[in-house]
């Protein structure tokens, strides 16, 4: 899917709050409807800059959370962990007030090979890009989400039917989401796996893969200045060479990948 | 219309060499990008002889007001860019300039002598940044080493030669001024200066590079008093650069003499800055008074 040219507003019509994440609706009358594994940029009409170390000046990658194209404009929703100056100030964002947002970019997810099941694995804030693709494989659609705490646990009411992990063993499985995987993929070897999150995890995710020989979609982040190829800032290393994230990815197949855990990337 | 060095431009604004890459662009944006090109002459990243990877990542420090990168000029190389880029390059609405850098005077001008043989590119820019590997020099950086340059490559082509200096010269009108009597036909300014960020927490250089070039508005100032100063020694056409976000900028680097003006930086958060700026100068430039209007883009 192809991004308008240029710079667009967006008013917020809803912020919601699932524990430590902000989860920002806002009406994109001009934009089209988004791939799942698509992401944005986006940034603040006003304050943007002045934050910790006079930052942001660029403007932020984040995933579509969701889509509702049912609704006239179009809808869109985003989910912000604030990391950082940049996902502060736009987890700050009130209803009426105006976002900027550029996008749909990169290239998503693609079907699962003939035969092969679904399985979504999702690391902390990195549930957005799964959460769609849920809504478009259907809401049987196994999802394991891992998170850190308490705090940020109740990211798992954004997706349906998760099975969850927190290290802390606030809820769910007391652990790692890999460790949720690897049982499962114990029990089902013809499964493809769909994941993003930290660079740890993926990179775990992606090794594992590789002993099984199981297919793996990667949705990785780097450093983005642009999201449209401009700058050649965020490549990552891949078995072909450096490639620009925002056009070749931000989901990779695993086995294009020798790690990925990506320099620069993750908090 | 502008005129810039033979060149006719339907307005002052081009793009910075390395900010926008149009044929990425046209992937992203789609046909739209042809219809609506944001700038009146696209210039090329930087191509060198041979094939480059650029730099490990991380790649990009973000500042108050800018950012620093350390891309290392990735590119397929001068064959690679001839075969497949320029092709399609050809296609915009747009004159096609090609910046190229070579790290001797002998690989300057085989790139010089190929882009210029095919019909597709109105001008070069040279791109003198880099170090000449036999002398050491910076070839922008010093006025000799560039006087002997384009001594060697001037007259290897009559399409116009673009010297894009470095602002990391300790004299850059000097340098100007020699490029101005080695033939150049126009003159760009400025390219990022060299800066340098660590990682908070381990201490260690941040970028893969280890420094890199700050851009932005952040070297808004640096880039005007650099453009006034070279305007005010030499009388070659000036296309200004350095942290333009909006039209009063681009009027400020006209007001300081340049000719033309590029956008970088500000094409990544909004790729159609190029445009908007363009618009927002005609406005300034048709009031009788440009000063008092100021776009209330915020900043
Ligand atoms: C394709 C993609 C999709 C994404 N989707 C989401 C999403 O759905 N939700 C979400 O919350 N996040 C998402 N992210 C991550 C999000 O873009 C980052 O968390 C955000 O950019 C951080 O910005 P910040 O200003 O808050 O923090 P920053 O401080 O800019 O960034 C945090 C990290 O960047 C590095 N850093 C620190 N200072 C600087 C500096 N000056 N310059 C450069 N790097 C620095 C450090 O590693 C730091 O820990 C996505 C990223 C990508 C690439
Ligand atoms: C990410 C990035 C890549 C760049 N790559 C090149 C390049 O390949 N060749 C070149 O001559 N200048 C390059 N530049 C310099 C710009 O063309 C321009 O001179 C500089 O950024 C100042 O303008 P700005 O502040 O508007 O960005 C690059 C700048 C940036 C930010
Ligand atoms: S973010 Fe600029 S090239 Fe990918």
């Amino acid at each position: 899917m192809t991004a308008p040219l240029g710079r667009r507003g967006a008013r917020i019509t809803a912020r919601e709050r699932y524990g430590a994440y902000v989860v920002l609706r806002c009406a994109d009358a001009d934009g089209p409807t988004p791939a799942a594994g698509q992401f944005y940029m986006l940034s603040c009409a006003a304050g943007w800059g002045g934050g910790e170390g006079e930052r942001p000046f660029l403007p932020r990658a984040f995933s579509v959370l969701r889509a509702c194209p049912a609704s006239a404009p179009l809808e869109l929703e985003f989910l912000v962990e604030d990391v950082g100056p940049g996902t502060r100030r736009l987890s700050e964002l009130l209803p009426g007030e105006e976002l900027l947002l550029t996008g749909p970019f990169g290239a998503g997810f693609r079907p699962p090979h003939r035969g092969r099941r679904p399985l979504l694995v999702g690391g902390g804030v990195g549930l957005a890009p799964l959460a769609i693709w849920q809504d478009q494989l259907g809401p049987d659609t196994t999802a394991l989400l891992g998170f850190r705490d308490a705090m940020h646990a109740p990211g798992a009411e954004l997706m349906s039917a998760p099975r969850v992990a927190t290290e802390d063993g606030s809820a769910g499985h007391r652990g790692l989401v890999t460790e949720l995987l690897a049982a499962e993929l114990e029990a089902d070897p013809q499964a493809e796996v769909y994941a993003c999150g930290p660079p740890a995890m993926l990179e775990a995710i992606r090794a594992l893969c590789a002993e099984l020989e199981l297919p793996a979609q990667l949705a990785l982040e780097s450093g983005m200045a642009c999201g449209f190829g401009a700058c050649f800032g965020c490549v990552v290393p891949t078995r072909e060479g450096y490639v620009r994230l925002c056009l070749e990815g931000p989901v990779l197949d695993a086995h294009l990948l020798e790690t990925a855990a990506v320099a620069g990337a993750g908090h | 219309m502008v005129e810039l060095c033979g060149l006719e431009l339907a307005h002052p604004i081009i793009n910075g060499s390395g900010t926008f890459d149009a044929i990425a662009a046209r992937r992203a944006f789609g046909e739209q990008l042809l219809e609506r090109f944001p700038f009146a002459a696209f210039v090329s990243k930087t191509v060198t002889l041979t094939p480059r990877e650029g730099n490990p990542p991380p790649r990009l420090w973000e500042l108050a007001g800018g950012l620093i990168n350390s891309i290392g000029l990735p590119n397929k190389g001068l064959a690679g860019f001839l075969a497949e880029d320029l092709p399609q390059l050809a296609e915009l609405p747009v004159p096609v300039i090609v910046n190229v850098m070579g790290f001797s005077r002998q690989e300057v001008a085989e790139l010089v002598q190929a882009c210029s043989a095919r019909p597709e590119v109105a001008a070069l820019e040279l791109n003198v940044s880099c170090p000449n590997v036999e002398t050491g020099l910076v070839m922008g950086a010093d006025p000799d080493e560039l006087a002997r340059l384009l001594a060697r490559v001037r007259p290897l082509t009559d399409k116009p030669l673009i010297v894009k200096l470095t602002p990391n010269a300790s004299d850059v009108v000097a340098v100007a001024r020699a490029a101005q009597d080695a033939g150049a036909s126009a003159l760009s300014l400025i390219n990022t200066l060299r800066g340098m960020a660590l990682d908070p927490r381990s201490g260690e250089p941040w970028l893969g590079g280890v420094t890199g070039g700050v851009s932005g508005p952040a070297v808004r100032a640096v880039a005007l008093a650099q453009v006034h100063a070279v305007c005010g020694a030499v009388q070659l056409p000036v296309i200004g650069m350095g942290g333009v976000q909006r039209g009063r900028d681009a009027l400020d680097l006209i007001r300081a003499g340049a000719r033309a003006v590029a956008v970088g930086t500000e094409s990544f958060r909004d790729p159609a800055a190029g445009d908007r700026v363009a618009a927002e100068l005609e406005l300034l430039s048709a009031s009788a008074d440009g000063a008092q209007l100021v776009s209330p883009q915020p900043f």
